[in-house]
């Protein structure tokens, strides 16, 4: 079984990624910003967190009415005195939720419409993103080419062999004296080409060695605390931008500092309900114990949860696997909210992993090649697309023309040194 | 008519073949390498030894590389700021002040760092501007030579004092110790009223203290002759943009006077010239030395520094003022004063006189000369007395007087530093011994603070809260940007302490603040902003009293003749009084006359070098060796190098005071020139910054001054400079544009004779770069470009462009990626009759057919589709066919690793190609110093090539930040860091092709005086300069073209040896 291509895979997500992205329309969104920013830190849609989950949520009675949810989440505590349902809330959840004085009834229609949108979606495709079958398999070719070249080269030689032995036996019908053949390991001729063949098939090696020197594919350290993004992004579907949220206005994403991880881990203090985990080396993980680990950098006693100082709190040492050269700007920023990439067209299928490992070569063939596919979320005439590219006024005309169809990064000097390199 | 010449320097003019033969290299030595010489076959390590650790070493290094990942770390926040995201800088406002500089700051700052500041564009007083020394401070919080602890003295040696407790409790019986002697506060100018209140709270605690304000280099005669003239002892606010003539009698106002970033904003707008109606102020300067303000001038007149007053005297009594005049032997100043008088008359109530003298009488008659001429009300603002000068001369002669008898207890010192700004230091070392108990407030070990008890280190303004009143109604503010990187302690709080309330300041101002502004809100809000100003008043003018006039004239009258030969001391505006001497950016930065760097030297005349048999051929100009002479006053005398300028007063010597400091404040400052502040002397009242009888012999020995104008040669070309004079640019306002109107019909012409005049397309083989959506572009206008050299040291700041040490700099090794080139306008035979000086700011200039491009072997450097010229440092291989092939020679060479950058330690060992200067490998190198370095811009490392990127950094960030927000670059947030720091806003960049844009409409509005340098060679850059005028009735004819047209087939000549 030949290894599926990394680029193919890159393709496949990214048309999944269009197609998101253009259905998902304008208040949903919004509401997708606004459940990150506003719900997410307490409530997910499918499961109880700190809160209750946000499935169906219409179906509760008094929540069809938008108007109730907007009472409600403006001033709890008020709403709560006189509502028997979110009193039995905060007895089940042990806390009544903060108060969103500043939330509008737009923005309420606008989570609970990103809600619907999440459950439908879930709905309708449960299968993963697979990319197109009929992509090219490059790889295959170059066995069976190599397999025909070798094959070639035997008969070329046993052609030559016979060549020569018929040679022989003619110039012996002719009588004609010549000195006993060289055999062909001792023959020159042979000698220098297999020196050559030698020496461009390991200097091939040689150089692409060379080039992998520091880097890193695959590289999987173990982390001081056993933190499976399996359970935190894939089964409990935070949101990747939760923890690294730097991602969306900085050039580094950023590692979550402790006080974020406790957030959630405040209420959640032991490891019960999940799968159960493995190392590498597949021995079994107590999640229990690795969330004591946090909890002994948090300075956190969950048996007395309300004598807790964070600032106390000492920062937890990650190992960084993902490591680019200083000569070399990559900006997080640039990718996930200005070209709008999906975090695991990089860093892989990042729910499925429990540790985290380097999924991406992170060599610079690696990012031009993206660069020279990816297409621009260009400004086209009928105004859709990020405003900043209408100042394209020859990519413009150009489409207008029907000269282009797109516009890719590389067009827009995606591959200068400079993008990069200053 | 008089043919103007331009020249760099004299051995350009004297012997050009000879200069262009030695300086036809790009680099000028074979190969760096240095005492090598016959050792190569007698080295220890022969070639089969070097093939031998070649092999080793490549095999170590593919092991070491592939055997494990090094493991590296992410520590996050533990409970991360709220507000803070890293890798996204914040900036804050701070204010930057020294020896009474108030220039309101924007600090940038990155993951807790402050790397960077920017003129903060709020005030309405600089307006953004900022100096050299306020961009280069950012360098002096990571100093390493910082105290780091408080201490006391125990015998020679200074011992810490674990905490601040205990220090408070040995000055605490120590004061006690006193008695009932005073004790006396002796600072700098202060304009914080915060500390003023603490200081009074303080001074009340102890009965008889008082607090005296000493500056190095004071403005007490100013202060005075207004407490005479006006009855107020202050200095009024100066208005240089209402003034249509501007004369200056020594005060170098665009370089180191009172406020030179506020006048050289204000001074631009006068300069600036709109091509339909071009008018502009016309700026005379009466000078002993060439001082960078006078280097602007539109005309000079030089004198000795004895006839200050005899010109300004000359002058009043020219105006018609009731005072006799001087008799002046010379007829050229003679002339001059009688040309100015008379513009002066005729553009009453819009001209404005101002005097650089420290002497009470001169700047009497200087104040009734502005008074003559209706200067008060218009030019000269009594309403907004400024506040950043305060300095009484005579009150610290008094304060040594008193500490001398025995009469002060204790001296509490805060920015001032007598022992080494002081006339007579040894004066001040004795009185510093009778002083029972000294205490000194300060950032580093100066020469005062070695001499005192105890040392309570003061935090540097980055880490520290404060306030400015620089003008009545003024207020900036200072905020911490990083926590006190060492045990530092306000001194206010020390003074606050020790008069026993135990507030610490920064609790103290913030409760000083809120209480003045009325709510926490509002001074959160004065904070942000940085600062807080009151309505304008109106202009006010306050009665003048004519009776000190006569008095001050009958004194200059008899004011001591000078001797043969006379001295005058200035400040550079790369270290004014010295208090950054230990800033390496500042030492490198080369100085806009001598460009030297590195040290202070005796500037002298042609006639005077003559006298000193001082030859000005080739092997003065060409090698760093110059001719050291000993100056003589009374008992003081010094050593100094001398450096011929044109232009100077030919019986007046110049040498810089800010040098010769002590080497504590670390390599930076070690066996840097010499201290001449002895050569000052008290006339009585205040302190004169010259000395009038000097000997000098020339002892024939030779001394190396690192200067980097003739670094670079334009191989003869002289179009490089535009220049023409105000009366001729009226007569012939098309001249410049002419020129590049007749290359495009050269080149324009296709095959079948038909015009077609696309100059860019048809004048190159080369297919032309498309530039599909922006294309960023600069102006550079140099009739608002006074050469202060701030542009260079934020270049330095924002790229992290390296220091390479004197030694480097000699061999041709400097890295600044700007480099502000100086011309001397002279008549053709007469080098000492200087019409102006040309500063021209010279980076890469992004040519969209760059030479530098089509010669890399690897593409290393290529363009892009935006129109700059880049530069993959890690493509690199260092064969510098780029910067032999760069006309404009703007690329910089990592001879050495100067910034430790290189990954091997081996590659570090610097024995080979040359030593570098230890201000390189240990203070530039060190761990905290490099905290000052951008995250976003590559530390270069040895061997690659470098220059300007037109601050790609900020280019991308400002663009992603739109993109973030779907939304058009607006014009103005792209900015590069240039542009950012001049004063004059000489620099304009932006989207070329943004119709709207500053760039797009100040190339469209100027285009008389647009001109690209040297555009015949078609190299089509995007830097494009304005051409300096000068206001003068000169009129130049302008040149034929057949120059240019020879001029257009010299590349082909070049490339063909």
């Amino acid at each position: 079984m030949i290894p599926r291509k990394p680029n193919f895979i890159k393709s496949g997500f990214f048309v999944v990624v269009l197609t998101i992205v253009s259905f998902i329309n304008s208040s949903a969104q919004d509401g997708k910003a606004l459940f990150n920013s506003k719900c997410a830190s307490c409530h997910q849609i499918f499961k109880d967190a700190v809160g209750p989950a946000l499935m169906n949520l219409e179906e509760r009675g008094k929540w069809a009415d938008h108007n109730e949810i907007l009472k409600w989440a403006n001033n709890p505590t008020a709403y709560m005195a006189k509502d028997p349902y979110t009193e039995g809330l905060k007895a089940k959840f042990g806390s009544v939720m903060q108060a969103f004085p500043d939330l509008t009834i737009k923005d309420v229609d606008a989570i609970v419409g990103y809600i619907d949108q999440q459950v439908a979606d879930k709905n309708k495709a449960p299968q993963t993103p697979t990319g197109e079958t009929t992509a090219p398999d490059n790889g295959h070719n170059a066995v069976i080419f190599g397999v025909i070249s070798l094959i070639l080269a035997i008969i070329a030689l046993i052609l030559m062999q016979v060549n020569s032995n018929l040679k022989k036996l003619s110039d012996d019908a002719e009588n004609i004296l010549r000195p006993d053949p060289v055999p062909f390991y001792r023959n020159k001729v042979y000698i220098a080409l297999l020196a050559f063949i030698l020496f461009v098939v390991g200097g091939y090696y040689l150089t692409k060695g060379a080039i992998n020197l520091g880097r890193q594919k695959n590289y999987e350290p173990a982390q001081p605390i056993f933190y499976s993004h399996k359970v935190h992004a894939g089964i409990n579907q935070i949101n990747c931008l939760y923890c690294h949220g730097s991602a969306w206005d900085s050039k580094t994403a950023g590692v979550p500092s402790v006080n974020i991880c406790m957030n959630c881990h405040k209420a959640i203090t032991e490891y019960t309900k999940g799968p159960k985990l493995f190392n590498e080396e597949q021995q079994e993980i107590n999640g229990t114990a690795e969330i004591a680990k946090l909890f002994k950098a948090a300075g956190f006693d969950p048996s007395k949860p309300n004598a807790w100082d964070p600032s106390k709190a000492k920062p937890l040492e990650w190992i960084k696997i993902h490591n680019l050269p200083d000569h070399v700007f990559f900006s997080h920023a640039q990718h996930v909210r200005a070209g709008k990439v999906q975090c695991q067209t990089c860093h892989g299928e990042i729910t499925a992993m429990d540790e985290v490992k380097q999924f991406s070569e992170l060599s610079m063939g690696w990012c031009i090649n993206c660069h020279r596919e990816t297409k621009v979320d260009f400004n086209y005439s009928d105004s859709t697309g990020n405003k900043f590219y209408s100042i394209y006024e020859k990519f413009h005309n150009d489409i207008k023309a029907g000269k282009m169809d797109s516009v890719t990064v590389k067009d827009i000097g995606g591959l200068e040194c400079q993008k990069c390199h200053y | 008519m008089s043919e103007s010449k331009y020249w760099q320097n004299f051995g350009e003019l004297n012997d050009p073949e000879g200069f262009q033969k030695k300086n036809k290299d790009e680099f000028r030595e074979e190969l760096p390498f240095e005492d090598f010489d016959g050792k190569l076959l007698g080295a220890k390590s022969p070639r089969r030894d070097f093939l031998k650790y070649l092999g080793f070493s490549t095999a170590a290094a593919a092991i070491a590389a592939g055997c494990k990942i090094p493991e590296r770390r992410i520590v996050p926040y533990a409970n991360k700021p709220e507000n803070l995201i890293p890798g996204v800088p914040k900036y804050y406002a701070t204010t930057y002040v020294q020896d009474g500089d108030v220039i309101p700051v924007v600090a940038k700052v990155r993951d807790g760092r402050p790397i960077k500041l920017e003129g903060n564009e709020l005030s309405s007083l600089t307006k953004g501007a900022t100096t050299a020394r306020s961009q280069a401070s950012v360098l002096d919080l990571y100093d390493t030579y910082r105290i780091k602890f408080p201490v006391q003295r125990a015998g020679d040696k200074f011992e810490e004092i674990p905490t601040f407790e205990q220090a408070d409790k040995l000055v605490a019986s120590a004061l006690a110790g006193v008695g009932s002697a005073p004790v006396v506060l002796l600072t700098s100018t202060l304009v914080s009223p915060s500390t003023q209140q603490v200081i009074t709270e303080f001074l009340a605690k102890y009965a008889g203290s008082k607090h005296v304000q000493y500056d190095g280099v004071s403005y007490s005669g100013m202060l005075q002759a207004n407490e005479a003239s006006f009855g107020k002892k202050g200095i009024p606010s100066y208005n240089f943009q209402n003034a249509k003539v501007i004369v200056s009698l020594g005060a170098d106002f665009l370089g180191t006077w009172l406020s030179p970033y506020e006048f050289s904003t204000q001074y631009a707008k006068g300069r600036k010239i709109d091509e339909k109606n071009p008018e502009m102020n016309k700026h005379y300067q009466f000078e002993s030395y060439l001082s960078m303000t006078g280097a602007n001038a539109d005309e000079r007149f030089t004198h000795r520094p004895s006839e200050t007053g005899a010109v300004a005297l000359g002058l009043l009594a020219a105006l018609g003022g009731t005072v006799s005049a001087p008799v002046i032997a010379d007829a050229k100043l003679k002339a001059g004063i009688a040309k100015v008088a008379s513009d002066l008359k005729a553009n009453s109530g819009k001209a404005l006189v101002v005097s650089g003298s420290n002497d009470v009488n001169v700047q009497v008659i200087v104040n009734a000369i502005n008074n003559t001429i209706g200067a008060y009300g218009t030019t000269i603002d009594w309403s907004l007395p400024v506040n950043y000068r305060q300095g009484v001369d005579k009150d610290f002669a008094d304060l040594l007087a008193q500490m001398s008898s025995g009469g002060v207890g204790a001296l509490f010192i805060y920015g001032a530093n007598p022992v080494y700004d002081y006339y007579d230091a040894d004066k001040v070392k004795s009185a510093l011994s009778k002083v029972k108990l000294t205490v000194s407030f300060t950032e580093k070990y100066d020469e005062t603070t070695q001499l005192c008890n105890f040392v309570i280190p003061n935090s540097h303004y980055l880490e520290s809260w404060g306030d400015a009143e620089a003008k009545t109604g003024y207020i900036s503010f200072q905020q911490p940007t990083i926590y006190p990187l060492f045990k530092t302690r306000p001194f206010q709080t020390s003074l606050l302490k020790w008069s026993g309330n135990n507030t610490d300041y920064d609790t103290y101002f913030k409760n000083y603040w809120v209480t003045k502004l009325g709510s926490e809100a509002a001074f959160d809000k004065a904070l942000q902003d940085g600062i807080l100003e009151s309505a304008a008043p109106a202009i006010g003018i306050l009665s003048f009293n004519t009776a000190a006039v006569t008095t001050a004239a009958s004194a200059i009258g008899s004011a001591k003749k000078g001797g043969k030969k006379e001295l005058v001391l200035y400040q550079k505006i790369s270290l004014g009084t010295g208090k950054q001497a230990g800033n390496p950016w500042l030492q490198e930065l080369p100085d806009p006359i001598s460009k030297a760097t590195w040290d202070n030297y005796a500037l002298i005349s042609t006639a005077t070098a003559k006298e000193l048999g001082v030859k000005l051929d080739m092997d003065y100009e060409y090698y760093p060796q110059k001719p050291v002479i000993k100056i003589t006053a009374g008992k003081t005398e010094v050593e100094l190098p001398v450096l011929v300028i044109p232009g100077m007063n030919a019986d007046t010597i110049a040498v810089a005071v800010g040098y010769g400091r002590t080497d504590k404040l670390g390599k930076a400052a070690k066996e840097v020139g010499k201290n001449v502040y002895q050569f000052a002397s008290f006339n009585g009242t205040t302190i004169d910054g010259f000395s009038t009888d000097v000997t000098l012999a020339n002892t024939g020995t030779k001394y190396k001054v690192a200067q980097t104008q003739i670094h670079n040669s334009y191989e003869n070309r002289t179009e490089v400079v535009k220049e023409t004079t105000l009366a001729s640019f009226k007569k012939y306002p098309e001249q410049f544009k002419k020129f590049r109107e007749e290359l495009a019909e050269d080149f324009g012409t296709s095959a079948d004779g038909k015009t077609e005049g696309d100059y860019r397309v048809n004048g190159t083989l080369y297919p032309d770069h498309a530039q599909p959506g922006l294309k960023w572009g600069m102006s550079i206008d140099m009739n608002a470009c006074f050469g202060c050299g701030a542009c260079v040291i934020a270049c330095h700041a924002e790229n992290n462009v390296p220091v390479v040490g004197k030694r480097e700099v000699l061999r041709y090794h400097d890295m600044h990626w700007l480099r502000i080139d100086r011309y001397f306008v002279s008549d053709a035979k007469n080098p000492d009759d200087l019409k102006t000086v040309v500063f021209q700011p010279m980076l890469c200039q992004h040519c969209d057919n760059a030479p530098c491009e089509n010669v890399c072997p690897v593409a290393a450097t290529n363009h892009s589709a935006e129109g700059i010229n880049q530069m993959a440092y890690n493509r690199c291989i260092g064969t510098r066919y780029c910067a032999n092939n760069c006309p404009y020679k703007v690329r910089r060479f990592n001879w050495a690793d100067y910034t430790g950058a290189d990954s091997f330690p081996n590659n570090q060992d610097q024995q080979v190609v040359g030593k570098l200067d230890e201000v390189v490998t240990e203070q530039m190198m060190d761990d905290v110093t490099r905290m000052v370095l951008n995250p976003d811009v590559t530390v270069r490392s040895r061997g690659v090539m470098e220059k300007c990127s037109f601050c790609v950094q900020r280019l991308q960030a400002a663009k992603l930040d739109a993109k973030k927000e779907g939304r058009p670059l607006k014009d103005g947030e792209a900015k590069t860091a240039c542009q950012q720091a001049c004063a004059g806003n000489a620099i304009v960049f932006g989207n070329a092709h943004d119709k709207e844009s500053a760039i797009f409409k100040t190339r469209e509005e100027n285009e008389n005086r647009l001109f690209y340098v040297i555009e015949q060679i078609h190299t089509l850059p995007n830097v494009n300069y304005l051409a300096k005028i000068r206001n003068t009735d000169e009129i130049i004819e302008p040149a034929n073209h057949e120059e240019a047209g020879e001029e257009k087939h010299e590349p082909a000549k070049e490339g063909a040896h």
